[in-house]
């Protein structure tokens, strides 16, 4: 074996280093949600999908018309993790649950933490916690809290 | 539609750690095993079908290098599904209809073990809403688990069953990957890894690989005197969005099985691509196989290959009807979070 000084290195970073266009229906619902407002579309039937959906899946109809809704809301399921991996954003006990937002027909995935797993169940109300700084990312909601 | 028949399908003993064996190296094998046994060579094959993940390798366009398995000098024609294997046997079974094969060789290969597989799977979903909070694969499971138990649509003792028989059934697959068995302390006994899923409700990380070949009812009997016919296929896929899915139940593949009018069929056996255990007892009863055996592999709770298993569904399938003197066979493979996209696989031996 050669010594490991005498090996060629190079840097490598494994990325997909691809620019994402947020596209007309997603981009006013990420610049809301710098300013701590939460937007969903509405179908022509009136149901309201937030995150805002670019098109009705079951009708495909193409939806423009934004409402806001939230930021409190109801748990649809929830998964409790005690250990959270590196890869977690959270370091501490949380979960990640399916939220219905008040005013929404579908629901938001996302994390609640600052709560223990027996203080969940389907149904429990929750809040959005902001992040301190906006990004207009989906991480502008730093995750959700039990609601006072 | 044309009759396009299995004739062999071949898989790698499923691996905790292939270590230093590249993913050439683990398709070798299976392909060759394949030609030897029904003593046919690359320029049998009219097409060339491939599934795999390059987000697993690191690289792009890394299924390339996967070529390099099998004989491409003189050229061949050849396609890749960034999919499960299941869904390169789809695309060949196209190809057939069209008439532009009468032979196809499929194959599928996964090294989980060298990355963190939940990351790399956080990374293959909705770039905008669902990447960027990184969830992991058993967290996503673990929502239709809840939505699942929380109905009573499965129980909590479904699931332990689920472990216990997959390790019981491990004894049927040489290639199985975990063949301890457990009872219902030990299962108690494990902690979460995402509740309501504990560690024993999860897939083990697998590397490995499968191989299959498919042909027109012409070639079939050149190649083998019991083909299993391919009697209907079908795939359909749920949202993206997963907030608007109704995880308590599978609209799709209610229409998948009115399509293939499965309730008219009895079927002798099942392999079910249910990587977790609360999916088993969902999908026996959303697909009416309650008095099916099911999963007699021991399924992907036993080893699961990423890109292989919904393949490995489909061979484990024909293996039952080839070696029981089975007729009808389900054979069912998806991908995606809580059961996204399905196939189901009608097989049947010639009676």
């Amino acid at each position: 074996m050669s010594d490991s000084k005498d090996l060629l290195r190079a840097p490598f970073e494994l990325a997909y280093n691809y620019k994402r266009s947020n596209g007309p229906v997603m981009s006013k619902f990420f610049d809301a949600l710098g300013e701590q407002t939460i937007l969903g579309t509405k179908t022509s039937a009136g149901k309201v999908f937030s995150p805002a959906a670019e098109f009705d899946p079951e009708t495909h109809e193409s939806l423009k018309d934004m409402v806001e809704v939230g930021p409190g809301g109801s748990i649809e399921s929830f998964s409790w993790i005690e250990a959270p991996q590196s890869h977690h954003l959270i370091k501490k006990p949380f979960a990640f649950a399916l939220i219905k937002l008040d005013g929404a027909d579908s629901s938001m995935l996302h994390m609640i933490a600052d709560c223990n797993e027996v203080d969940l169940s389907i149904g429990t109300r929750v809040t959005a916690a902001w992040s301190d700084t906006s990004e207009k990312r989906i991480t502008d909601i730093k995750f959700f809290t039990l609601e006072k | 539609m044309k009759r396009v028949a299995i004739v062999g399908y071949a898989q790698h003993p499923i691996l905790k750690n292939a270590g230093a064996l590249n993913e050439v190296e683990l398709i070798m094998p299976v392909v060759h095993q394949l030609f030897n046994d029904l003593g046919i060579s690359q320029k049998d094959i009219d097409f060339t079908c491939s599934g795999s993940c390059d987000y697993l390798q690191g690289a792009a366009f890394a299924f390339v290098e996967g070529l390099s398995a099998i004989q491409t000098n003189p050229p061949i024609k050849e396609s890749h599904v960034e999919m499960d294997a299941a869904w390169a046997m789809y695309e060949s079974m196209l190809k057939i209809q069209m008439g532009d094969a009468e032979t196809a060789l499929i194959y599928g290969f996964g090294k989980s073990s060298p990355g963190d597989l939940d990351a790399i799977i956080s990374l293959q979903m909705d770039p905008y809403y669902i990447s960027p909070l990184w969830p992991d694969r058993v967290s996503l499971a673990a929502l239709q688990a809840r939505v699942l138990l929380d109905q009573n649509i499965i129980t909590p003792e479904q699931m332990l069953a689920t472990v216990i028989e997959a390790r019981a059934n491990s004894k049927n697959n040489k290639n199985a990957l975990i063949t301890d068995l457990i009872d219902e302390s030990d299962y108690l006994n494990n902690a979460m890894v995402s509740s309501p899923l504990n560690k024993l409700d999860c897939p083990p990380i697998s590397d490995g690989s499968s191989a299959m070949i498919i042909a027109s009812e012409e070639k079939a009997y050149k190649f083998t005197d019991h083909p299993i016919w391919i009697e209907g296929i079908d795939h359909r896929i749920e949202s993206s969005n997963l907030g608007s899915r109704n995880l308590a139940t599978s609209n799709t593949l209610q229409v998948s099985m009115n399509q293939l009018n499965l309730k008219n069929i009895k079927f002798d056996v099942a392999e079910l691509h249910t990587q977790f255990s609360h999916e088993l007892p969902f999908l026996k009863s959303l697909l009416n196989l309650q008095d099916v055996p099911t999963n007699l592999s021991g399924g992907p709770l036993v080893g699961n290959v990423m890109m292989c298993a919904g393949l490995d569904a489909i061979g484990k399938t024909y293996e039952s009807l080839k070696e029981n003197q089975f007729t009808h066979g389900l054979a069912h493979a998806t991908s995606g979070p809580c059961l996204q996209h399905n196939m189901l696989v009608h097989l049947e031996a010639q009676k």
